[in-house]
């Protein structure tokens, strides 16, 4: 039996060497950000110029909006990257992050089938175009998880004014999901929904798929400093120098440059910082 | 049919490519679930092989909890740990959150209640066996509990690989509490994730199918190992 004790205790002294995670002295900065900035490429063609122009390694974590803010709140991100301006402002105001400023922008698209059942690409108005698919009653799905993209979709429909929700589960079917999931969710439907030019440009599984309306809406992306009064774990001085990279005439330029399928899906639009009062 | 060819063609090129960043994701995946099921033993075996051979009120109920952990969703365990670990959480100022520590605790905790239940079925029927011979030997529990593990060590090894597969094949309690941070803590089951987001489904098909390769050959060579231990136990 002491044979078997042995065993173990070998086990034991083995555990430290898979277990060990590396640890660098200096912390990476953690960059909390939605599915379209990162499913487009566009961190990819970003991150390597922040860490030759600045020295910083940044580790993304890849949410929607609502739940990107939220890592922010709880103090698990140093920086939130998102699109949805009144909870950007509203996380500002709140005190979980010391200023926001204005990065770029990007387009909402309505998506559908190329044969348009509900004939909504003649329409050049999006709300109209949603008031078509209610009438029809033609299948639309939706995010329903509070991202940005779900709530700017929620905007555009109290602008038809309508409320979907009252037939959630029939034509009407909230995914819960990432952008991606829905996507593909409505390539197998051939069913409506809201997307944004980051995510669309380089999504693979498009189907019977295509852009009907381009002219959704303005998709405007913030970057926000968690704030270090509340959370002292925060490093600074690195967030700060990433976010005035990425708000920099260099950055801004590579942002513009950026193409995927030979679409420009986002713009530069630094400028506007706002602060809590 | 033309996405499974596709999917088997890219599985091929990514064992073959010998990609860096591909062959960092598999390492990650073994180093994650292999240390998750070397912890989950050492918790599981003795934890285990004692409930097998105690005797006290509230005993099959204890079992009956066992046995249902076996099914723990492993969202709600990576929310947990999430919570536990998120700088707002009990545990926030080890910064563990968005590491690959953080997965092993929660792939751990899925795993140690399959190993212990499993491994207190197997000492339960072994005493059911021996229990007579040992107590004549007036064997200490500690020996008796070492002994029967010893002894049931071909079946423990399957319940070992059941708690392997668990760890191995999970998603959402990594995607919690790992982030899906490249060069990280991407493993296969959340690069699978994420490739099926961008609706790269030949991708998410090609790295599935490297996934199962992966666990074919734990499986097998595991199988390999006992088999010839036995062969040596019998010879002896």
């Amino acid at each position: 039996m002491v044979d078997l004790f042995r065993r173990l205790a070998w086990l034991l002294s083995l555990l430290p060497l898979i277990a060990a995670t590396p640890t660098a002295a200096e912390r990476p900065l953690i960059l909390a950000t939605t599915t379209s900035v990162d499913n487009s490429g566009l961190l990819k063609h970003l991150l390597p110029k922040v860490t030759a122009d600045t020295g910083l390694t940044v580790h993304v974590v890849v949410r929607g909006t609502g739940a990107a803010l939220r890592l922010g709140t709880s103090g698990d991100a140093d920086v939130v990257f998102v699109h949805d301006r009144l909870a950007e402002d509203a996380f500002v105001a709140a005190g979980h992050g010391s200023f926001r400023r204005d990065v770029m922008s990007s387009n909402f698209l309505i998506i559908g089938p190329h044969d348009d059942p509900a004939k909504i690409a003649d329409l050049p108005d999006p709300a109209a175009g949603l008031r078509r698919i209610a009438q029809t009653k033609t299948l639309f799905v939706s995010r329903g998880d509070g991202s940005g993209t779900h709530n700017a979709e929620l905007r555009l429909w109290t602008a038809a004014g309508l409320d979907p929700r009252v037939a959630s589960g029939t034509w009407y079917r909230e995914t819960g999901s990432g952008m991606g999931a829905t996507l593909n969710i409505a390539s197998a439907l051939d069913a409506y929904l809201l997307t944004e030019s980051g995510t669309w440009a380089n999504f693979g599984n498009r189907g019977a798929l295509t852009v009907l309306n381009d002219n959704a809406l303005l998709n405007p992306y913030g970057i926000m400093l968690v704030n270090p009064q509340r959370h002292p774990h925060v490093p600074e001085n690195d967030a700060r120098k990433f976010i005035d990279w990425l708000t920099s005439p260099v950055a801004q330029q590579a942002i513009d440059e950026f193409t995927i399928n030979d679409q420009h899906p986002f713009r530069s639009a630094a400028g506007a910082e706002t602060t809590a009062k | 049919m033309g996405e499974f060819g596709q999917g088997l063609i890219n599985a091929a090129t990514l064992i073959v490519s010998f990609d860096s960043d591909f062959l960092g994701i598999v390492g990650l995946s073994l180093r994650v679930s292999l240390s998750a099921v070397v912890i989950a033993c050492l918790i599981g075996f003795p934890l285990g092989a004692l409930l097998a051979l105690s005797r006290f009120p509230g005993r099959g109920a204890a079992v009956a909890v066992l046995n249902a952990l076996m099914g723990l969703p492993p969202v709600v365990v990576g929310l947990i740990v999430f919570l536990a670990l998120s700088r707002s959480g009990p545990f926030g100022v080890l910064g563990l959150l968005f590491t690959p520590t953080a997965m092993i605790i929660a792939q751990t905790i899925l795993v140690a209640p399959i190993i212990a239940a499993l491994t207190r079925q197997t000492v339960e029927d072994l005493w059911a066996e021996y229990g007579e011979h040992l107590r004549s030997l007036n064997a200490t529990r500690a020996d008796t509990i070492a002994t029967l593990l010893w002894d049931g060590r071909y079946s423990l090894t399957t319940t070992v690989l059941a708690g392997f597969g668990r760890a191995i094949a999970e998603v959402g309690a990594v995607m919690i509490v790992g982030g899906n941070i490249d060069n990280l803590t991407r493993v296969m089951t959340t690069a699978i994730a994420l490739e099926t987001s961008k609706g790269n489904l030949e991708m998410a098909l090609g790295l599935g199918i490297v996934l199962l390769v992966l666990a074919l050959t734990v499986n097998g060579v595991s199988q390999l190992i006992g088999a010839s231990a036995q062969r040596q136990a019998l010879r002896a």
